[in-house]
Parts: structure tokens; C-alpha cells; sequence
């Protein structure tokens, strides 16, 4: 095991610790930005420093791709390729044939697919995948698991997940530096609870330095999404990091953190930003708007980063999705968006006010107080009043009601349910 | 704005060092300004800008035809002109209407009533009011008055009237100016005609201006014309007051224009090195040194630059310049660039312009030492004879 995790502080389910990499000691809940190809699509490694990025997600499979995982260990690893000083993690590489090559098929041995350079069959076993993210070096790898889409119940879910548990220790038998790099298990099962938890259970007994929850953010309805979430907390160790995969919405982050995750990826924040749409405290900007053009204010008023604090919004409308500098200044916003929020959420969590924040993050996003069901049940599971966010401004009828007044006429009673 | 030259040498005595003084900014001369896109440089944000070395990284040439859709002018002027726009307040902003990139002139579509650009959004017919409309909104430190710029192959007539209307639109721009030319450069026009280049420079020398800018030229002329059409146009300014020539960017334009007496060059040239893939190898003191051994070995390459996509880099663990100071030198690999480029990574572009307008700061740095110092001549006569040396060594 070569991480050391450290609960500093909790709020119920939430918890805000240390977690002590080989090359970075991280302050968790944490957002890991994804980049793919050993960079951060347009930001510098000093500019990443500079935002608060603690750990960076790269994908074997496109490593592999180019410049290729011999090379990269030729050269000394990942962290050294492209100078980055901070912890690093890599993927199984399964997810990404999975999900963008058509003819990827998986059996026993491992994920057969055809090799986009020559079109061969090739195939990545557990073995092989290990061997690769061996040789790039990340502080944290991911174990292969069989990838089914979330959606689908029934025998396969049942098979993808048996198999991952096989595979699993093929992964930890292949693992040749268990004292540099630290090896986590996925949980799999897809929205069945009892699948999901033969998964924890099996991966539990490993004793592997991390878990990760894999399986979402899918095409899953919110409120299987939530519950799979709190149910694979529940069941894993205390003293564990446990990563959500491929989540990235900040309302999902915030939900995920209460319940009791502590790690996150997703592209969002960046392919978002290249289509022209700034993060904000409310939800999203989209700076391609008509109406940007003669906005005289920054994207977020209370961002001090560095667009934040030098462009308007004006400026930012002509130059996204048209020059690469959009795209640049749209990255560093969002991604500051997202590190303030990891910070907001271990801070507010070790000083004792979660409660207060996650109300304050709902009031912003959801103003009139339609906060999602499902972020309601959530928060009942997590322990967190968010009532006085909810109920008060709901529709006229509520308010109204309170002041004695018969409305039923103007206002039918479904659509305020 | 204040001017002053502090040393005249070379052959002709016509190469010259100075000094620019804008507000608390003094910039020493020859110097380049840093070619933008709608105000920033194509890949280098504010906080990466600010890694160039300074001050010679303040100045900066601003294209107000790339704001002509977006945003309103009343907008930029409210935001608080181009430097707040931009985030940029200490920078040294000069506009001028075209570019070679976003803003090409469109000579065919130029009539007397204004000139006319190629953009992306489309072509473009400027009037004189609408682009002292700009410049009053965007309060650049400097401005070029509106230009008919041609290329050298028109015809005598055409020339002709190019060279009349810049001079009516000099004088109607500054009409239109609240500081009545203080900030002025005036374009001079002329083709290839030594004539009309004459004609041209002594004209707008008669103007209340307050530096010159050459246009015309890198559309279509030969190496051989340039060095007269320069020299002539040259002789007929003033010499206590700038000149700026547009689009003369080789290393070797560049130690031309200095040698007829230019003191500010804007051009793209490093931004077409790095779309290319292109990074700058060549020695920057010229005097007395010898260049990288690897220089030599990359055939098919010149001695100036490397290609980052060739494979030979791949696993090539070095800097772009062992002895560069620049964030990319200091940061990354060859090697690691190779792969950006590779997978067509921004960062490939972002990192490549950091360390090429670095490198071809220090060359302008290196030209004004060799002034200073005397030495110009030679310095150019060694930049010249490495070239052949390397090309000779490729022949081989
Ligand atoms: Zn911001
Ligand atoms: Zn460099």
C-alpha cells in the first residue's frame, strides 16, 4: 500500500481527510481533471498548480496509443514525461475501447478489440493493463473490470460483475509495484443492490488501498444513481479512499460527498468549456450567447481567478468557440470552479458547517426551491436538513396558502406536487 | 509618446538602437511587436505573457478590424478600452487595420470610400470614420491611420491611387482624432515604385504624426525590391521619429530592415512557426559564436529552426534550447512536444509560442547589443554566412 488516508473531519456520512500520495499529499472531497493524453487540454502544468490540481487523470488506452507506455517508461514515467509534480492517476484503459471502438469484445481472458492503428484483433487482459499503468507510473491504477452499460439488469450484469471479482486478482497478481503505485478495486453491479453488494464484499476482502465505484453516470436514472452510491459508501471501509468514476456535475460532486465519497473525475468541466460554457455558482453560462456580447461583468463576480479577475464576459463571447484562447480561459475558469469547490467542501466539512454549505450550494442552483427529488432523498440518507432551501418559495400556491388565501382556482394543486 | 535614438552605426550608419518611452514603459528599439489575435497573443494567456522577458514583451500589435462584429465598440469604450478589455494595463497596445491572418487587405474590393478586409466573418470595407470609431473606443498607445495597401503586382495606376487615397484617409483619420495625430503613425504606401514610395514618405512626413508605419510590402515583392523600396522610403522620413514596418519577419528580413534604419517590425512569422510545428534553434549571439553541434546534423532542415513532428525527437529527452530561460525550456522535452504535436494538443502551440517569441526576443536583444557595441555588420554578415555554411552542409 503506498497511500496513507486520513479523516480529519466528518459531517454524518461526509468526510474531509488528507490522503498521502507517493507524489502529493491531496485534501479530499477532491475533483481530478482529466488529461487524456498527458495534458490538460490548454492549461501548462503551472497554471494547473497554480488552481489547486492535486491529482491528474490520464487514459492508458490513449497513452498506450501514443506515445506509447514503453516510451513513456524509457523516459522516466508519466510524471516526468510531462513534468508534472503532483499525483497522477490512470484508467484500466477497458472503459475507453468499451466506449469508442464499435468491435470491442469481451471474454474471460480480457477485452478483445481491434487495434485502430491496423486494424488487428488485440487484446488487453487484466494482465496487460496492469503491466501498462506498471510502466506510466501514476500514483494511483485502476483495475480492469468488465464494463457493461449501466443500464442493462439481468444475467450479463450479473456475469460483468462476477468477472470483475475474478479479474481483480489477476490485477493484484500482476501488480509489480504495489509499493509505488496503489491498485483500486471498481465495485460493478450495475443498480442492482444485491449485485452491488457481493461486488463491495468481495472487493472489501482484498484489502486493496482504494475503491471506486464504477458503473455510473451512465444513462442511470438520479435515484438509482444516488442510491448505488450510498449503499457501495456504506459498505466500504472507513479507512479507504472511495472514487465515484466519471462523475463531474458539481451538483453529483456535492450529493456524492455527502453521502460519503471522496474522489471524482469527469471531462465535463473542460469539453464544456470549449463549447463556450462557463461554470457558475447558479449552474452554467453560456458565454456564445447574443446577450454576452455586451455583458460588462466577469463570468462569476465571486471566481477570484485569473479570467475572473481580468475579462468580461463581452470579451469572453468573441472569442470562444472561435479561438483557442476562448477555450484556454474557459478551462482555467472552470477548472478553478471545480478546485474551489473541493475546497469548499473539505473546509466547510472540518470546520462543522457542511450543513450550512451544501444549503447555500442548493440555494444558488436551484433559486425558486425546485431542488430535484432525488437530491432530496439523498440528503435525507445523508442527514442533511435542506428543507428551508426547498419548501418555502416553491410555487405562488405554497406561499399563498400560508397567507390563508384560496388559490385552488388559479393554481391546480398538480403542478405544484 | 517620446522617441529618441541613441546610436546610429552599420555600413550606411543607418542601423540604429532607441529608445520608445509610452507612458512609464521605455522600450529600446529595434524591437518586435508580438502579433496578436483579437488582442492576446493566438496561445499565450496573461499570466504565461507575463514569463517573456520584459519590457520588450509589453509591446503588443492589435488588429481593430478582428472587433468588428463582436463586441459593440460602445461596449469595449465601456469596459474601459482595449487595455482593461484585454487585461493588460501596462502593455503597450499599437493597432493597426490589417494582419496577415484574420485580416487580410482585399485590395480588389478597396474603393474611395474605404478599404476593404479579408476576415473570417467575411469581407470587410473599413471607412475612415468607422475606424476612428474603433480607435476612439479602444485607446490604443499608438495607431496607424487607415491604409490602401496593394500588392506589387498592380498596376502603375492602381499604385497611384493607393498611395492618394492613404494619404486622404491619413488626413481624414486625423481630422476625426481627439488628440489631432499625437498618437498617429502614418502609413506609407507605394508598391514596388521607388517613385511613389518616395512620394509617399515625403508626404506623410509633412503630416502631424508621430511615427511612420511601412505597409505594402511582404504582398508579392521580391527580396531584391524590398531592400530598395525600404531604403527609399527610409531616406525620406524624418529621423527623430519611429518606423515600423509590417510584415517583414524572417530573421534575415528583419536584420535588412534594421539595416535601412527601421525600429519596430511586426509580423507573424512566429506565429506561422508555431502552427507549423516549428521551433527557433539558431544561435542568438551571433558574434564570435559557434552554433549547437545538432544544428548541422538535421538535414532537411534550415539551421534556423527545427520541425517538434519529426520523429527523430521522439525520444529526444533535451530542451529546445539547452541554454534558453523560457518556461518551455525550463519545463519540457522535445520529446514531450513531439507527442503534443502528435496528438494535436494545444499545449503543443501554447508552449512552441512561448519559447519562439522568447527566442526571437532575445535575437532582437542580441541586434541591439551588436548596435550598441558597433558590431551590426558583423553580426549580420555571421547570421548570413551561417546559413550558407549549414546550407552547404545539408548539400553535402
Ligand atoms: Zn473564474
Ligand atoms: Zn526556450
Amino acid at each position: 500500500m503506498a497511500l496513507r488516508f486520513e479523516v480529519l473531519g466528518r459531517f454524518n456520512r461526509a468526510r474531509a481527510a488528507r490522503l498521502t500520495l507517493p507524489h502529493f499529499t491531496c485534501q479530499t472531497p477532491l475533483f481530478m481533471p482529466v488529461g487524456t493524453q498527458g495534458t490538460i487540454k490548454g492549461l501548462t502544468t503551472d497554471q494547473l498548480e497554480e488552481i489547486g490540481c492535486q491529482i491528474i487523470l490520464g487514459n492508458t488506452y490513449h497513452l498506450e496509443l501514443r506515445p506509447g507506455s514503453q516510451l513513456i517508461d524509457d523516459l522516466g514515467g508519466l510524471h516526468k514525461f510531462m513534468n508534472w509534480k503532483r499525483a497522477l492517476l490512470t484508467d484500466s484503459g477497458g472503459f475507453q475501447m468499451v466506449s469508442l471502438l464499435h468491435l470491442a469484445d469481451i471474454t474471460e481472458e480480457g477485452v478483445t478489440f481491434q487495434s485502430p492503428v491496423d486494424g488487428k484483433p488485440m487484446l488487453l487482459t487484466p494482465e496487460e493493463s496492469i503491466h501498462i499503468q506498471n510502466k506510466i507510473g501514476a500514483d494511483i491504477i485502476m483495475a480492469l473490470d468488465d464494463v457493461v452499460k449501466t443500464t442493462i439488469t439481468g444475467p450479463r450484469m450479473e456475469e460483468a460483475m462476477y468477472r470483475t471479482l475474478r479479474w481483480i486478482d489477476r490485477c493484484i497478481a500482476a501488480h509489480k509495484k504495489p509499493d509505488a503505485q496503489n491498485l483500486f478495486g471498481i465495485v460493478q453491479g450495475g443498480v442492482d443492490p444485491v449485485l452491488r453488494d457481493i461486488c463491495v464484499r468481495g472487493l472489501v476482502e482484498r484489502n486493496l488501498p482504494g475503491y471506486a465505484i464504477g458503473g455510473l453516470a451512465g444513462g442511470e436514472d438520479k435515484d438509482s444513481f444516488w442510491r448505488v452510491v450510498a449503499q457501495c459508501t456504506a459498505g466500504l471501509p472507513e479507512d479507504k479512499p472511495r472514487y465515484v468514476m466519471g462523475v463531474g456535475y458539481p451538483l453529483d460532486i456535492v450529493v456524492c460527498s455527502a453521502l460519503g465519497a471522496d474522489m471524482y473525475d469527469c471531462v465535463y468541466p473542460t469539453r464544456t468549456a470549449r463549447f463556450g460554457t462557463a461554470l457558475v455558482p447558479e449552474g452554467v453560462l453560456k458565454l456564445k450567447q447574443n446577450a454576452m456580447a455586451t455583458d460588462e461583468r466577469p463570468i462569476d463576480p465571486t471566481c477570484p481567478c485569473m479570467v475572473c479577475k481580468n475579462y468580461t464576459r463581452a470579451y469572453l463571447h468573441c472569442l470562444v468557440t472561435k479561438d483557442a484562447m476562448g477555450s484556454q480561459l474557459l478551462s482555467y475558469h472552470n477548472l478553478s470552479f471545480m478546485m474551489r469547490l473541493s475546497r469548499d467542501l473539505h473546509m466547510s466539512i472540518l470546520e462543522g458547517r457542511f450543513p450550512e454549505f451544501v444549503r447555500g450550494f442548493l440555494r444558488m442552483q436551484f433559486p425558486k426551491g425546485d431542488v430535484p427529488k432525488w437530491v432530496r432523498n439523498a440528503m435525507v440518507v445523508a442527514g442533511i436538513d435542506i428543507s428551508e432551501c426547498c419548501a418555502p418559495a416553491k410555487c405562488p400556491r405554497d406561499a399563498m396558502e400560508v397567507a390563508g388565501t384560496d388559490i385552488s382556482e388559479i393554481c391546480p394543486p398538480t403542478k405544484c406536487s | 509618446m517620446r522617441f529618441a535614438v541613441t546610436k546610429v552605426c552599420g555600413s550606411g550608419a543607418k542601423a540604429r538602437a532607441g529608445v520608445l518611452q509610452i507612458g512609464s514603459s521605455s522600450i529600446e528599439t529595434p524591437a518586435l511587436l508580438l502579433s496578436t489575435r483579437k488582442g492576446l497573443p493566438a496561445f499565450v494567456s496573461r499570466d504565461l505573457l507575463a514569463s517573456l522577458p520584459p519590457p520588450d514583451s509589453l509591446l503588443l500589435h492589435v488588429c481593430p478590424t478582428h472587433f468588428m462584429e463582436v463586441p459593440p465598440s460602445k461596449t469595449i469604450s465601456n469596459i474601459g478600452g482595449l487595455h482593461r478589455m484585454l487585461g493588460l494595463p501596462d502593455h503597450i497596445l499599437l493597432a493597426a487595420a490589417g494582419d496577415s491572418i484574420e485580416s487580410l487587405p482585399a485590395s480588389e474590393a478597396t474603393n474611395k470610400f474605404g478599404a476593404s478586409f479579408e476576415t473570417p466573418a467575411g469581407r470587410r470595407l473599413v471607412k475612415p470614420a468607422d475606424y476612428m470609431e474603433l480607435i476612439s473606443c479602444m485607446k490604443p498607445n499608438l495607431w496607424a491611420s487607415l491604409a490602401d495597401e496593394v500588392p506589387a503586382w498592380v498596376t502603375e495606376k492602381r499604385n497611384k491611387v493607393s498611395v492618394e487615397r492613404t494619404l486622404r484617409w491619413l488626413d481624414e483619420c486625423i481630422a476625426l482624432d481627439t488628440d489631432v495625430g499625437e498618437n498617429t503613425l502614418g502609413v506609407v504606401v507605394g508598391g514596388s515604385s521607388i517613385e511613389q514610395r518616395k512620394l509617399c514618405a515625403t508626404e506623410v512626413s509633412k503630416r502631424n504624426v508621430s511615427g511612420f508605419w511601412i505597409g505594402g510590402l511582404g504582398l508579392g515583392d521580391s527580396a531584391e525590391e524590398r531592400c530598395s523600396i525600404l531604403n527609399a522610403a527610409v531616406d525620406c522620413l524624418p529621423l527623430e521619429k519611429p518606423r515600423l514596418v509590417s510584415r517583414l519577419g524572417l530573421p534575415e528580413e528583419v536584420l535588412e530592415g534594421v539595416a535601412a534604419g527601421i525600429d519596430l517590425f511586426d509580423s507573424t512569422y512566429i506565429y506561422q512557426l508555431t502552427m507549423g510545428g516549428f521551433a527557433l534553434i539558431f544561435p542568438i549571439d551571433m558574434v564570435g559564436k559557434k552554433m549547437q553541434d545538432d544544428t548541422f546534423n538535421n538535414s532537411g532542415v534550415d539551421f534556423t529552426k527545427i520541425n517538434l513532428r519529426a520523429t527523430t525527437y521522439r525520444k529526444d529527452t533535451s530542451r529546445i534550447v539547452d541554454s534558453c530561460s523560457c518556461f518551455t525550456c525550463q519545463n519540457h522535452t522535445r520529446a514531450y512536444l513531439n507527442h503534443l504535436l502528435n496528438v494535436h494538443e494545444m499545449l503543443a502551440q501554447i508552449l512552441l509560442e512561448i519559447h519562439n517569441t522568447h527566442h526571437y526576443l532575445c535575437f532582437f536583444r542580441s541586434i541591439r547589443d551588436a548596435i550598441k557595441s558597433r558590431e551590426f555588420d558583423q553580426f549580420r554578415q555571421q547570421f548570413v554566412q551561417n546559413r550558407r555554411a549549414h546550407l552547404a552542409a545539408a548539400v553535402v
